[in-house]
């Protein structure tokens, strides 16, 4: 089978994976080597796929052999699909020419178990020695540790890797035990932890040996299957926290289970992917990450599912009317944060701004605050905005309003669905 | 320095950073204010007083030293202005430059100040651009030389040009800028931008064909047909940039050319087809490339 096929197969059957960032490399230009991770910390998209998604990594498949059974995965052991392998050196080729060509950031490699999960990942190893040390290859690579993998060889993956990611995917134990009968949630939790453990240590020793080698310099992540099983946003949000919380994830990613496979046990093929809420656990995450917010404020055990119609933010501050309107002039960052439509940037620049003089309406705009949204929560030097006037319910659907542009497309189509069952 | 006195006269300069500091440095020699710019093509117009300043590095190292003493960060928003597309620049930089030396560095901490604001909006989005760019750009493999083009708003290589030699700063590439005419030209351990009046690029050899083949099959992959959405890619990568990424070529541009050497590239600055050759630099660039 020739590259070009192989390639074909095993892109189609990484799609489904979410992560695709460079951020927190941190690799800078070596003479003799090939690249850098540099480029800035919102990561560099090299593309954007038919699906809106930003492309940054070459994203494959080692191998879409598997041993597994995973009932919600097309390379699941009992499907019939094509299957193929790369050799380590078709991999570090395609990785290195592509990077040259600046098509790519990097490579994020994944695999099938084939044979057993030490075997898949002495494989990977072997690609990612190529890459590192015969090619010389500074760029970055993000490797997936899979779950049941000897910790002596997670250790040497760490070393080639820039961030490593073992993928939990049911977000709950009972998702686990029917959908994906061959993991267990000791076998993904113990290399996170040691992931975790690693990165510290050689965190540590870098302050003291400024050559010590990195171990996963970019941090670890994983990723949530959103829709495949009856989990609510409520009990993946509280997940999420969690790993934030104890296992140092750098992100957390969600992905809308688009349905592959026939089975009893998953939603039936026609069902459409829940995008709007992977949308809305997407922004809920970042209010977990910079905005101060902790999942019991957002959701709760009589709240479990996020509101469609406004997001996370918004939907919080239209149950704490009483903490507005903010006066933006004396308030606190973490005060600023919490209004609709100001940003960690735009919090920034009001800080910045007032210290040189008293603040107005007129210059919110100006320091990028979204005053669609904000002005219903903001004082001014003690002003709203102008000729502002409205009822707890225009609010609502002020907001409704403001955000519906900036939704992407299938998102906004899934909430006018929303308003017809909501109307009817 | 003193106040200035306003009056409706015009500069006239080589279009240079250093030329325009030079502007700044007479216009406070004569006390006056430039009512604009005009440099290069944009013929004298007689109406109005005009004042012609030649450059001076001296004069230039002095009014951005000064700059730089009350603030560093108006002196890098200087050096990025210069490089926007924001219509009559000059005019907005000038004006920044001397609101700080009579003012101070005081209202830089407030972007929504009238004055500063255009400035920082303009280089916005100049880095915005440079930094959708430091993905786009596409290089091509010509026989050991990398060679890429790009069609931007802003004059981006000087910025963009650093990211690309601190991160192939082995290879010999060059990368050509359709609107400003001009291209980078990089070897190991030496950058310079020159300008080039026209470029095309050589067809690709089978090496080449064969990997932009294997880039555009890898793109067409990675989609989820169930998410297709055409306004999200286009948010996040406007149609404008589409026109040098491998990815939204026709055929031609994966087709091999017939047999090494036969084919005359049309439009090639001196009709040179031979692989590994970097396109001559302009007449007005003496020594640049490698
Ligand atoms: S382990 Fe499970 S999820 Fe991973 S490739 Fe195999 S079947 Fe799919």
């Amino acid at each position: 089978m020739d590259v070009l096929e192989k390639l074909t197969i095993l892109t189609d059957a990484a799609k489904y994976d979410a992560a695709c960032t460079s951020s927190g490399g941190t690799r800078t230009a070596k003479k003799g080597y090939l690249g850098n991770t540099s480029t800035s910390t919102a990561g560099c998209c090299h593309t954007f796929s038919a699906d809106g998604r930003c492309v940054t990594l070459l994203k494959v498949l080692l191998t879409n052999r598997c041993v597994y059974d995973c009932k919600y995965c097309v390379n699941r052991r009992s499907n019939e699909t094509k299957r193929a392998a790369f050799t380590p050196e078709e991999l570090a080729d395609l990785t290195i020419q592509f990077y040259r060509r600046n098509y790519i950031e990097g490579l994020f490699l994944s695999s099938g178990v084939f044979r057993s999960p030490d075997y898949t990942t002495e494989l990977m190893i072997r690609a990612l020695s190529l890459l590192r040390e015969r090619y010389r290859f500074n760029g970055y690579i993000h490797a997936k540790a899979i779950p049941g993998t000897s910790p002596e060889l997670v250790e040497r993956l760490g070393f080639l890797a820039d961030r490593l990611s073992v993928n939990i995917e049911l977000p709950s134990e009972a998702g686990l035990n029917s959908l994906a009968p061959d993991k267990t949630k000791r076998a993904i939790l113990a290399p996170m932890r040691q992931i975790q453990t690693r990165n510290r240590q050689s965190r540590e020793e870098l302050v003291k040996y400024r050559h010590a080698p990195r171990f996963a310099p970019a941090g670890q992540s994983t990723q949530l299957i959103v829709g495949a099983t009856r989990d609510t946003d409520f009990h993946i949000l509280r997940l999420t926290q969690g790993l934030y919380d104890r296992y140092s994830l750098k992100r957390v990613f969600y992905s809308a289970y688009v349905p592959v496979v026939e089975h009893a046990l998953l939603p039936a093929k026609d069902v459409k992917p829940p995008l709007l809420r992977e949308h809305r656990l997407y922004q809920a995450d970042w209010l977990l990450r910079f905005y101060g917010f902790r999942a019991e404020e957002l959701l709760d055990e009589n709240n479990q599912d996020f509101d469609t119609r406004v997001d996370p933010k918004c939907s919080w501050a239209l149950a704490h009317l009483d903490f507005f309107p903010v006066e933006v002039n004396t308030a606190a960052y973490e005060t600023l944060l919490r209004i609709p439509g100001v940003g960690v940037t735009s919090a920034r620049r009001i800080l910045s701004a007032r210290r040189v003089g008293p603040l107005h309406i007129d210059n919110l705009k100006k320091l990028g605050v979204v005053m669609k949204r904000a002005q219903y929560f903001l004082t001014a030097s003690g002003k709203m905005a102008e000729g502002l006037r409205f009822t707890p319910d225009s609010l609502l659907r002020g907001l409704i309003a403001a955000e519906r542009p900036l939704l992407p497309q299938q998102e906004a189509v899934q909430l006018s669905l929303f308003d017809q069952t909501e109307s009817a | 320095m003193k106040r200035l006195l306003a009056m409706e006269i015009f500069y006239y300069y080589d279009g240079s950073f250093d030329g325009f500091l030079s502007c700044v440095f007479d216009s406070y020699a004569h006390k006056e204010i430039p009512a604009g710019f005009f440099s290069g093509e944009d013929g004298i117009c007689t109406l109005f007083d005009s004042r012609t300043v030649s450059t001076d590095p001296d004069h230039a190292v002095r009014v951005l030293r000064k700059v730089a003493a009350l603030s560093p960060e108006a002196a890098v928003l200087l050096r990025r202005g210069f490089l926007t597309c924001l219509p009559e620049k000059e005019l907005y930089l000038f004006r920044l430059t001397a609101k700080l030396l009579r003012e101070g560095p005081g209202f830089l901490h407030n972007r929504s100040d009238e004055t500063l604001f255009p400035v920082i909006r303009a280089v916005q989005h100049l880095n915005g651009e440079v930094h959708l760019l430091k993905g786009f750009v596409r290089f091509s493999d010509l026989g050991g030389v990398l060679g890429g083009e790009i069609e931007p708003k802003n004059r981006v290589l000087p910025v963009l040009g650093g990211h690309f030699a601190a991160r192939f700063h082995n290879e010999r590439f060059f990368l050509y800028d359709r609107t400003h005419k001009e291209a980078l030209f990089h070897v190991p351990g030496r950058s310079v931008i020159r300008p080039l009046a026209d470029f095309r690029m050589a067809p690709p050899d089978e090496v080449e064909a064969r990997y932009r083949l294997l880039w555009k099959r890898f793109y067409d992959t990675i989609a989820i047909k169930e998410r297709e959405n055409p306004r999200l890619r286009m948010n996040n990568m406007p149609k404008r940039y589409w026109g040098t990424m491998t990815e939204f070529q026709g055929e031609d541009w994966f087709k091999p050319r017939s047999s090494p050497g036969a084919a005359s590239i049309p439009g090639a600055p001196d009709g040179r087809s031979a692989p590994g050759t970097l396109p001559p630099p302009g007449p007005s660039a003496p020594g640049s490339g490698p």
